[in-house]
């Protein structure tokens, strides 16, 4: 019979009862599923047993408990993570033997002599502090040199963006990117809801010139054309006007505007006539409700789908009269 | 944002994965040829794992699991999706209401099971109070009972796909009070399981522990284990390793000096000397003075001593 030795994965909310055994399958099979629910019973009374008794701080929504980890190993769904490559700097560090140093976060500022903080408001070392730059010899006259070092400073900041994404890039590379980084590029597969990036093609490059075009006056006609630039599909304006002597024949094309116009008008307020699509979901819908009101349990079934169950009874009901 | 950017450029982008991975998403499809009892269970799989399924509704006449070719189809739907579970429903005369549950490591196929479904009760069939119901999305309790499952192959593996399938993601911090299903598989032959899906209803008791009483929701289904498909030591020793721990935690003003040996840094706040409050020996102050005022009325206080240059 049963022991109480329930192997007990608390992180997994699991209790493993390796001494059940079904030898009867001859009890029906009522009897076989109360006796599962019955020792289910108790194998998660068991776990509830452990679970209950670990230490539980109070929360607005209940008891929130620190589970264990999980003792039962589940494999993997993606290899580990490989580590990043070192960058160009920190090959350069390690074959210099430059050691990484902790700054502070307050320096002490010669100029005024305090301590200042290293970054942000009121910082040491601020270039905007400089009040006067003694001029060079190599100095052109006209030449600003604040404006100098501004520009500068822009360029070193650049260059260190480049180096930041190459490094990143690298890093791509093996498949070492930091996770935020992963996170963040939303056209990644990882999201799951993957929103590849919409490659443009040869056709709608060629028409986007054309497109513009269509803002000038004359329609684009006299627009300085790139080389290799193909001219643009629709080359006049956008209007189209009917010949002045035509005939009331079959073919007419007075009477093919009228009526294109025509239909469009009425399919416009076609809504106020009837909408077979939507008659037939509001029936649907309808009838979804009845029948839900009627046996009282959930409708697990959307509104937007269609009834397939119904549909699928009545063949049934078909079929087993034609086999009586 | 400067991802998004870096993204677009990067052609031959590999992804691998986090150090701790949280939930896994679980993609559900069908073959050639489904019945409606597969229908159903399938749909009802679905709605099980709403928030970390995807659910395909064609026909994919090309996946044959167990053969050599016939899995690129999942495995570019398990890339596709980002999902490393799937449920793969398919009925024939050989194998009718048949189910391939498997797993994929790095979007290749890492195990799987096939199995066939008999007696299936659908949710709908089963009448209980609609407040019990379990929340989408809550941590359920598994119940495994059986020898078979720790001395037959084939369930040991089936219960690990079971697992795997309905244990939804690690937590450390948990509700007690949304605690509201339980599966519970019951190995009644050495190839059959019976599992069902149950709602948990918390009684009072007389302890902290509340009585628990199960009432079955649905579906409920009997497992024919069929075939089943172990990975290689190697992979599965792959997909296995866990994450290195990382920079040992570290221990902050300590040193070690080779001639002192252990040295600790200790930060003492600042004394605030200046504002402390003064133990107010007010009385003996006032009796000292007075007394001394009392014998020498006329020695004043000392006047101030002016500093001595050195010369």
């Amino acid at each position: 019979m049963a022991q109480s030795e329930y192997e007990i994965d608390l992180g997994n909310l699991m209790a493993f009862d390796p001494h059940r055994q079904f030898p009867s399958t001859s009890s029906s099979r009522e009897e076989l599923v109360k006796e599962a629910i019955e020792q289910g019973t108790k194998l998660v009374q068991a776990v509830a047993d452990a679970l209950f008794n670990l230490p539980s701080t109070e929360d607005r929504d209940g008891p929130i408990v620190k589970l264990p980890a999980p003792s039962t190993k589940l494999p993997r769904e993606k290899p580990l993570p490989k580590p990043r490559p070192p960058t160009n700097w920190e090959l350069f560090a390690q074959k210099k033997g430059i050691q990484k140093h902790k700054k502070d976060k307050l320096a002490f500022d010669e100029q005024t002599g305090t301590w200042k903080r290293r970054h942000g408001y009121d910082r040491v070392n601020d270039d905007k502090d400089i009040p006067i730059i003694e001029a060079k010899m190599t100095d052109e006259p006209g030449t600003d040199p604040f404006a100098e070092r501004r520009k500068e400073k822009k360029g070193r900041v650049d260059k260190q963006e480049r180096n930041r994404l190459q490094n990143l890039k690298q890093a791509a590379k093996v498949g070492a990117l930091p996770s935020h980084v992963q996170l963040a590029a939303t056209a990644l597969p990882i999201t799951g809801t993957q929103a590849m990036p919409r490659k443009v093609s040869k056709d709608e490059l060629q028409n986007v010139a054309g497109m513009a075009s269509t803002a000038t006056a004359s329609g684009g006609k006299f627009d300085k054309k790139l080389p290799g630039e193909k001219p643009p599909k629709h080359e006049k304006k956008y209007r189209k006007f009917l010949p002045a002597a035509e005939g009331s024949g079959m073919g007419a094309l007075e009477k093919q505007q009228t009526e294109k116009v025509l239909n469009k008008l009425i399919s416009k307020n076609s809504h106020n006539v009837l909408n077979v699509e939507k008659a037939v979901n509001m029936y649907n819908v309808k009838k979804d409700k009845k029948r839900k009101n009627n046996e009282g349990k959930p409708s697990t079934r959307s509104k937007l789908k269609p009834n397939k169950k119904s549909l699928k009874k009545s063949s049934k009901r078909v079929s087993s009269n034609k086999g009586k | 944002m400067i991802g998004d950017k870096l993204a677009t450029r990067i052609k031959d982008w590999d992804g691998s994965g986090f150090q701790v991975e949280t939930g896994k998403k679980t993609l559900i499809l069908n073959g050639t040829k489904t019945s409606s009892v597969l229908n159903s269970v399938l749909t009802e799989i679905y709605h099980l794992k709403k928030e970390n399924s995807v659910k395909y509704s064609r026909r994919n006449d090309n996946i044959r699991p167990f053969e050599s070719g016939g899995e690129t189809s999942l495995e570019f739907f398990s890339y596709k999706t980002d999902c490393s579970l799937f449920v793969f429903g398919s009925h024939s005369k050989k194998r009718p209401n048949n189910l391939v549950i498997g797993r994929t490591y790095d979007h290749h196929i890492y195990d799987l099971v096939e199995i066939g479904v008999e007696n299936f009760k659908s949710m709908n069939s089963f009448a209980y109070d609609k407040k019990l119901a379990p929340q989408i999305g809550s941590k359920a309790f598994f119940a495994f009972i059986g020898e078979g499952f720790e001395s037959v192959e084939e369930l040991k593996h089936l219960k690990e796909i079971l697992l795997d399938l309905f244990h939804g993601e690690d937590v450390t911090n948990l509700n007690l009070s949304g605690l509201d299903r339980v599966y519970v598989c019951t190995a009644i032959s050495s190839n059959k399981v019976f599992f069902t899906h149950c709602a948990l209803r918390l009684k009072k008791s007389g302890t902290i522990v509340p009585r628990m009483e199960l009432v079955e929701v649905g579906p409920s289904m009997d497992m024919v284990v069929r075939r089943h498909c172990l990975p290689d030591d190697s992979l599965r020793k792959e997909a296995m390793k866990i994450a290195p721990e990382l920079t040992k935690k570290k221990e902050k003003n300590v040193t070690k000096d080779a001639i002192q040996g252990k040295i600790g840094k200790i930060y003492i706040p600042d004394q605030k000397v200046g504002s402390v409050a003064l133990p107010h020996k007010a009385k003996g102050v006032k009796r000292e003075r007075r007394e001394a005022k009392m014998k020498d009325e006329s020695n004043r206080p000392a006047e101030k001593k002016e500093k001595q240059h050195s010369e």
